[in-house]
């Protein structure tokens, strides 16, 4: 499995090929519908939301509260297509990659060949285990909506497997 | 008359929901092990991480997915049962510990304002049986899968292979957003209510015995066999385990009509049955 560190340069982007798993060591950023309805609204506005874009990677995910003595509750990926709508924006602000669970949408497909971004999907319904390559997590946006806030994640050896690429082709 | 105390209700639906997130039946995981034996390459690696991730939720006390469901309640009580409290408000509070305790996400809001999220209201079905007996059956429904169940109501001349070619073709568009391998919950006949109950009921039912009735069990291996020559896999990702189980249900209908209600459910069917 090939290693892949953040940020998720333009370059890295372009050599990752669909069907390829890689291990992911790097910041990643959690945001699910609400979080991504906020940094749309944002956006539009000519506003930045409170976190960069540029080369980073979105995870939709809303973990479970964390117990003591561990980072975080269980976080596995949650079904990417409800934020399809949102995700030509965002990329097109320089957001490189996003991690998710299923299919997603011609648009978005075109999206990411355009900006040359890719999309990941990690094991559905593994939060469990996923918790486990999670080292630190902080909260940077809008921590009123709790699970579904903007967590900084820290993560290391988390699994990936490229489901669409840069190119446009996809896994599924 | 046998009394049962709502505060011993409260203390078992609090256990089961702890049990429901944390540890799958042992049927559903009987039938993930076979498909992992099953499976070469990439569907067995994926297959091998999810029955990793449940030895961890138990082992570890965490969630099995982030997604810690609705809660769906079924109470068959027995007509010699008296409950000494209240019953309905006895199984909401055994939810709401449940969830606190075990640190289950709490997803439940208001269907238009969308805002506070708690764990609850549950769906409770309520149901009358002679005996002395109280079973509780509750369901952690993650809302991946559920958004992908459907409603039809066909002609009432309409052959069961063109309904069966309705179900697969569910799970060739959306198959792949419920985190497969599926678990499919079909009702056939009733009302439109009933039809989706029926669905839903027929989850419940064990996945690793074939069903008694042959006519329900043709058309549930008919299902399965369809669905697994989709290709589509664990996770989606290519594989022979597109689904582990199809389970139906019947109920008389009207001469006019036809309802089909398909539930489907991820590879984590949270079931927990209990009988006070």
């Amino acid at each position: 499995m090939n290693s892949l560190y953040t940020p998720l340069t333009k370059k890295k982007a372009e050599e990752l090929r669909a069907g390829e798993e890689i291990s992911l060591t790097g910041v990643i950023y959690t945001a699910r519908d609400k979080a991504h309805k906020r940094i749309a609204n944002a956006l539009l506005r000519h506003r930045n939301p409170s976190f960069p874009l540029q080369d980073q990677i979105i995870y939709y995910c809303g973990p479970t509260p964390a117990p003591r003595n561990r980072v975080i509750g269980s976080c596995g990926p949650t079904t990417s297509s409800r934020m399809d709508e949102f995700t030509p924006l965002l990329l097109k602000k320089g957001l490189r990659g996003m991690i998710g669970k299923g299919k997603r949408t011609e648009k978005v497909i075109e999206a990411i060949k355009r900006f040359k971004a890719v999309y990941f999907v990690t094991f559905g319904g593994c939060g469990a285990l996923l918790s486990t390559f999670v080292k630190k997590k902080e909260v940077v946006a809008y921590p009123e909506l709790k699970t579904e806030a903007v967590y900084r994640l820290y993560v290391e050896d988390f699994p990936l497997i490229v489901a669409i690429d840069s190119r446009g082709r996809e896994i599924f | 008359m046998r009394e049962i105390s709502a505060n011993e209700l409260e203390k078992v639906v609090c256990q089961m929901c702890l049990q429901a997130n944390r540890e799958l039946p042992r049927d559903v995981l009987f039938l993930l092990n076979r498909a992992m034996n099953q499976e070469k390459g990439r569907a067995k690696r994926v297959l091998e991480r999810i029955l990793e991730n449940c030895k961890i939720a138990k082992r570890e006390e965490l969630p099995l997915c982030q997604d810690t469901g609705l809660a769906i309640v079924f109470a068959e009580i027995g007509q010699k049962v008296v409950i000494k409290g209240d019953l309905k408000r006895a199984i909401e509070r055994g939810i709401e510990k449940g969830w606190k305790q075990g640190l289950f996400r709490e997803a439940i809001v208001h269907p238009l304002k969308r805002d506070n999220p708690t764990s609850l209201p549950p769906v409770i079905h309520f149901d009358f049986l002679p005996g002395e007996k109280v079973k509780i059956t509750l369901l952690c429904k993650g809302f991946g899968s559920e958004n992908v169940s459907r409603t039809c109501m066909f002609l009432p001349h309409t052959r069961i292979e063109d309904i069966e070619e309705w179900v697969v073709g569910i799970v060739k568009e959306k198959g792949v957003d419920a985190c497969p391998p599926l678990f499919i919950g079909i009702g056939i006949g009733g009302s439109v209510d009933k039809a989706v109950f029926l669905s839903k009921k027929a989850l419940l039912q064990r996945v690793d015995r074939i069903t008694s009735d042959p006519e329900r069990a043709r058309i549930e291996k008919r299902i399965l066999r369809k669905v697994n020559r989709l290709g589509i896999g664990p996770l989606g990702l290519g594989g022979n385990s597109t689904a582990l189980a199809v389970k139906v249900l019947f109920y008389p209908t009207h001469i006019a009509g036809l309802p089909v209600a398909v539930n489907i459910n991820c590879w984590a069917l949270r079931r927990v049955e209990r009988v006070i």
